[in-house]
């Protein structure tokens, strides 16, 4: 990574248009207030910032603003709201009732708009460029695919939120990450993030907002540009960022909730200065090749303990670091990994293909199209592997049934389930057992995420499916 | 919020780095719907040998018996990493931290402590290696004075830097959202200004 000096001239970046576009109040020895355009809100983080708001006998100022969706702890089994448990069913039953007394649309148990949260916004055009979009949820960032200012907000920012509209934030530093050319065969967003990250560690980009750019980040589609988005968060970036542009433009036309008529026309013109001016100078650079990316799954406990499945688990003797040699050790333990076993030679028996960094149509159709030409050779899921596909949301699984991408991946061995988060952060049922071994489509490989002593490897939706039918990490490479 | 002037308190040391949220407060507690309850299952996995909670892990440092009432937790690098649970804050509170102090913090975590007004200092990689060491060899006790920005023990003292409006509502307690809501006239305004697709 190159570190500039801060920038000097008038050309500005697409994060201080976004920041300066939302300025309500700029003030010295305050920090600044940002206006929030969307609130996306959701059951686990929401109801003691109602509760708080009750107390003080606050209203919701702008209700119309604020959208709530119920993905986190829902069963994945059934619509019904007790199936995952009392205190999942509490936490439902108080986002309905919380959503009723102060008018938020709410897309609650088996409604066709329910999802999690960072599918469903932007599939119904809630997601737009050049606005500030906040939730309680770290992944939050994934909306920033859209050119949007999206990022992840704690319990009392919910409460400002609510009743203002506003949020206080600092300014954070600019980094460009730039990727270029073509990437290989076979090689996902997931990979290309995840490639990212391994560059970084996971906290290279804290106190930063990164914008995505070069060739290889315009080429992807919406939803290749969510996954990248998505795992922003995972090197601790406060959001991520890519300018919109006809490719945003043709995803967003005609959506639910996208403008219509004069109003999309404005948006347009307005959009379309929403990029980072030519010579506008980043605190830091760094640049990727698109052809140097392999197919990468995670062998440690952080995101950025990442490697490319055509290599070996690395040992702690490969850092230099005092501290990461610690952390590659205890990674290790935790794991119950050996220092040079070969990548393809580690064994699951789970697989989780869902969540919000890769549970969308094309996610799915990626993972189904391997399940094919395996099937096609006559195999199917491993005999000692479970293997569960979970839509990111009711749109997502109509969308995949009527492709008949269910029956591919039933007929194959794979449970097809109802849409939620499931697996990813195991609120509900879906949870894996001590000394699981899984590979994940998910975004975060830390202990316990998945249910005590399980052990994630964060692998692209083709690497999961694959996987799951071979019942060990395969390079599809070679 | 309570008004943060000065603490002082006995010092855990947490020798690890990213630590994330999840650690700090595993999903399976985020059910409840009040603010408060968090704060026995804080590190739940590190802290308990079984699954409900009963059996104290020994070997981990929150539970040896020279550190019981220790306020101030000292650890690595990035900590409060992945989700933006604000649980994870209100859960470190709950059981009796005021301060923690690290190298680096998850952006997120940071915010929501300062919402809550637990204390986030953040000192270099060396200061905190001296304390570590300091740490390793006794318990020590560090006193935190917030309005010089100053943190000291025995006869070492760091200054920590603080954005000057998260010094002032740790310092009153303000009731941020009352804050914001005495310029509602300012974000009308704004509002007046947006284009109709925003």
């Amino acid at each position: 990574m190159s570190i500039n000096s801060s920038a000097t001239n008038s050309a500005t970046t697409l994060y201080e248009k976004l920041w300066q576009q939302h300025i309500v109040e700029e003030k010295a020895g305050e920090t600044p207030l940002l206006y929030v355009d969307r609130h996306l809100i959701h059951e686990v983080t929401s109801p003691q910032a109602f509760a708080n708001l009750k107390f003080h006998n606050r209203p919701v100022r702008h209700p119309e603003r604020t959208i709530a969706t119920m993905d986190h702890n829902i069963s994945t089994r059934s619509i019904k709201i007790d199936a995952a448990g009392e205190g999942a069913a509490n936490q439902l039953r108080t986002l309905e009732k919380n959503c009723k007394e102060f008018g938020i649309k709410l897309f609650g148990m088996g409604h066709k708009n329910q999802g999690i949260v960072h599918v469903m916004g932007p599939e119904l055009g809630l997601t737009l460029p050049g606005t500030i979009i906040v939730c309680g949820d770290s992944h939050t960032a994934t909306h920033g695919a859209f050119g949007a200012l999206a990022f992840g907000i704690g319990t009392s920012e919910v409460e400002h939120v609510f009743a203002t509209q506003t949020l206080r934030q600092t300014k954070a530093k600019t980094m460009k990450i730039e990727v270029n050319g073509t990437v290989g065969e076979g090689i996902s967003a997931k990979d290309i993030i995840l490639a990212i990250i391994g560059k970084t560690g996971s906290a290279g980009a804290t106190g930063y907002v990164v914008e995505y750019c070069g060739s290889a980040i315009e080429a992807l589609t919406m939803e290749e540009r969510m996954t990248i988005c998505n795992m922003s968060i995972e090197f601790g970036a406060k959001a991520g960022l890519i300018a919109p542009d006809q490719t945003t433009f043709d995803y967003l036309e005609g959506k639910e909730y996208a403008p219509k008529g004069d109003v999309w026309n404005q948006a347009i013109a307005d959009w379309q200065q929403l990029k980072t001016d030519d010579g506008a100078e980043f605190d830091t650079t760094l640049s990727l090749k698109a052809e140097d990316i392999k197919m990468q799954i995670t062998w440690g406990t952080t995101p950025g303990q990442v490697t490319s499945v055509d290599s070996v688990v690395p040992s702690p003797d490969d850092f230099i670091d005092q501290v990461e040699k610690d952390s590659c050790s205890a990674a290790l333990a935790y794991m119950g990994l050996t220092a040079g076993t070969k990548i393809t030679d580690i064994s699951i028996n789970k697989v989780f293909i869902g969540s919000c960094t890769n549970s969308r149509i094309e996610d799915l159709r990626a993972a189904a199209s391997i399940v094919e030409k395996y099937q096609a050779q006559g195999k199917s899921v491993s005999s000692h592997v479970d293997a569960i596909v979970v839509p990111g949301s009711y749109r997502v699984k109509e969308q995949a049934e009527a492709e008949g991408l269910d029956k591919v991946f039933s007929a194959a061995g794979f449970e097809w389930r109802l849409p939620g988060c499931s697996m990813c952060l195991g609120m509900n049922d879906d949870v894996l057992k001590e000394g699981d071994r899984c590979a994940s489509t998910s975004n975060r490989n830390f202990e316990g995420r998945q249910g005590r002593g399980s052990r994630t490897h964060l692998v692209s939706p083709e690497l999961a499916a694959a996987s799951a039918i071979t019942g060990h990490f395969v390079d599809l490479n070679s | 919020m309570e008004k943060f002037t000065t603490h002082t308190g006995l010092v855990v040391p947490l020798d690890a780095a990213n630590v994330d949220t999840d650690q700090i407060i595993p999903k399976q507690f985020l059910q409840k719907t009040e603010r408060v309850g968090f704060g026995q299952h804080l590190f739940h996995d590190w802290r308990y040998l079984d699954v409900s909670g009963k059996e104290n892990n020994p070997a981990f440092i929150l539970n040896k018996p020279q550190y019981k009432n220790a306020s101030i937790l000292l650890t690595r690098e990035n900590f409060g990493c992945g989700s933006s649970r604000e649980h994870a804050p209100w859960a470190l509170e709950e059981y009796g931290f005021k301060v923690i102090i690290s190298p680096s913090f998850a952006d997120i975590f940071y915010g929501n402590c300062i919402n809550i007004g637990l204390l986030p200092i953040i000192l270099t990689e060396d200061e905190i290696d001296t304390l570590f060491v300091k740490s390793a060899n006794e318990n020590i006790e560090v006193t935190v004075d917030l309005a010089n920005n100053k943190i000291s023990c025995a006869d070492i003292s760091f200054d920590f830097s603080l954005d000057a409006f998260h010094q002032y509502c740790l310092e009153q307690g303000i009731d941020s959202v009352g804050w914001t809501l005495k310029k509602i006239d300012t974000i009308k305004s704004f509002e007046e200004k947006m284009p109709a697709w925003q």
